[in-house]
């Protein structure tokens, strides 16, 4: 039911760990929900120059964990801040009725990160 | 692993079926000899069912598998029972009873659900206090489709023969792996589903015991004494009737090699992987079933990598589930949520063997150490 490209991301995630001296940190989801997503940032030049992420959870929070760190490297702040949760749904070529739920929470975890670099550096 | 799920039909049911299909086709209600033909097959069959469970041949219609058996019980009895508009079952039912009783609900009958321990059995003092004057009907599952604990039918029959109730259990995931006889259970209705003991899939039976009040929930044709309208499924019963004779005649050696396995299975992972717990009753649990709990990795993600590695399993994690709920049955054991995420059910069949138990361990111990390196909660 789930796309290649879901498991794809899900059995291979690439960029799993926690950024080494982050710029930025964001962390979504609880034990009760059954998801946490973490996902620590490196900014130089207003590049996001390594993002990295750390999860408990489903296959989805897994492949769109990996998918939004993927999308999200080598692109600069205001490019990552508008990235969309229909970008990575398109990315992973699309995620199975019922399952887009908890599709945002990495995202989520993102712009957390990007934000509390922002928060730091003003 | 996932037999509790279902199970391959065995090759002598196969057999025993093949000629129903095109070569013996009759309706078992045609006077002509292709019907007697038919009709004479699923007297054996009858046969086949009632023996395997000590009952008599005319105790015993057939339906389409254990769903329909448990509404039958549950709804043939309730509403007409003389005004008596109250129902005792557990928490950790089967969705076949709960969601039955809830429907029955929704027409103004009335339900205790009774709590059951830590380890998933039943409180009994619980269950008999619950009972009223106007209770009609007590149903408890025989043993747990989830954590495979087994309940103690024997009391609880008991205490409603003592209060004029009826009493029916759901022994679809107990027969085949400890002995299901309905005198010594002293029941008055129980539920058997043929695909679980290696039978076709579509067909099950009730066990009514004479003398039951019971109305059929399917009206037409007046099949199966009226209980149970709609033309037989004359090869579906053949088989069920073949695979319930052999799962009596096996049934001493396959729980023998079940438990073996099972036991085996629950040792080693204790032995290798850490922060890990057994959830259900240390012994009072189904020979086939193993249901285990690993912190910091979660149910759906456990289940797709095994499943990568040739190991079929099932979870009570809410993500992998239709409704997004995790498990009601892990819920009611007041398990933490941490653990009910991380559950898996190893559920054995008599095909399985040590082999399959050392594969098993090693796919879960790469698949428990992959996702632990990737959560965040796991170095915390």
């Amino acid at each position: 039911m789930y796309s290649k490209k879901v498991m794809e991301e899900f059995s291979n995630p690439a960029n799993v760990g926690v950024v080494e001296d982050a710029d930025g940190v964001g962390e979504v989801g609880s034990t009760i929900d059954g998801d946490i997503i973490n996902i620590s940032i490196k900014v130089k030049d207003n590049i996001l120059e390594d993002v990295k992420f750390k999860t408990f959870g489903c296959v989805v929070a897994i492949s769109t964990s990996s998918a939004v760190v993927k999308l999200a490297k080598g692109k600069t702040v205001d490019e990552a801040m508008a990235l969309t949760n229909e970008d990575v749904i398109s990315y992973l070529d699309g995620l199975p009725e019922g399952k887009d739920r908890c599709s945002g929470f990495a995202l989520d975890a993102l712009k957390m990160a990007i934000n509390d670099y922002i928060h730091k550096n003003k | 692993m996932d037999h509790s799920a279902t199970t391959p039909v065995d090759s002598l049911v196969v057999d025993a079926m093949l000629p129903f299909f095109s070569e013996i086709f009759g309706n078992a209600s045609s006077l002509h000899s292709f019907g007697t033909e038919a009709a004479e097959a699923l007297s054996l069959a009858r046969k086949q069912v009632a023996d395997a469970i000590g009952a008599l041949p005319e105790e015993i219609i057939f339906t389409s598998g254990g769903t329909e058996s448990d509404n039958l019980a549950i709804r043939g009895v309730v509403p007409f029972n003389e005004g008596k508009k109250h129902i005792i079952t557990s928490v950790i039912e089967h969705p076949a009873v709960l969601n039955t009783c809830s429907f029955l609900e929704s027409l103004g009958h009335e339900v205790t659900y009774v709590p059951v321990d830590v380890d998933g059995i039943i409180d009994v003092k619980v269950l008999e206090e619950s009972i009223r004057k106007n209770t009609a009907i007590i149903s408890v599952m025989h043993a747990n489709n989830e954590v495979g604990t087994i309940q103690p039918i024997e009391e609880i029959s008991g205490i409603a023969k003592e209060h004029n109730i009826y009493f029916h259990t759901d022994a679809v995931q107990s027969v085949g792996k400890i002995p299901v006889n309905v005198d010594d259970l002293g029941v008055d209705m129980l539920s058997i589903s043929s695909h679980k003991i290696h039978g076709p899939k579509g067909v099950g039976a009730l066990y009514v015991r004479n003398g039951t009040n019971i109305s059929p929930i399917v009206f037409g044709g007046n099949h199966e004494k009226g209980m149970r309208s709609g033309t037989e499924n004359v090869s579906g019963i053949v088989g069920f009737g073949k695979a319930m004779e052999l799962a009596a005649e096996r049934l001493s050696e396959d729980s023998v090699h079940m438990t073996r396995m099972r036991d085996s299975l629950i040792s080693r992972v204790f032995d290798t992987i850490s922060d890990v717990r057994l959830n259900g009753h240390p012994s009072k649990r189904l020979p086939n079933n193993v249901n285990m709990s690993f912190k910091y990795a979660e149910g759906e993600s456990m289940l797709m990598l095994l499943d990568m590695q040739g190991v079929a399993v099932s979870t009570g994690s809410a993500c992998s589930s239709k409704s997004l709920k995790a498990s009601h049955v892990l819920s009611a054991l007041r398990i933490e949520d941490e653990f009910i995420h991380g559950s898996l059910r190893m559920s054995l069949g008599r095909e399985n063997t040590m082999d399959d138990i050392d594969h098993m361990v090693d796919a879960l111990q790469e698949t428990i150490t992959k996702l632990r390196a990737m959560s965040p909660l796991a170095d915390r």
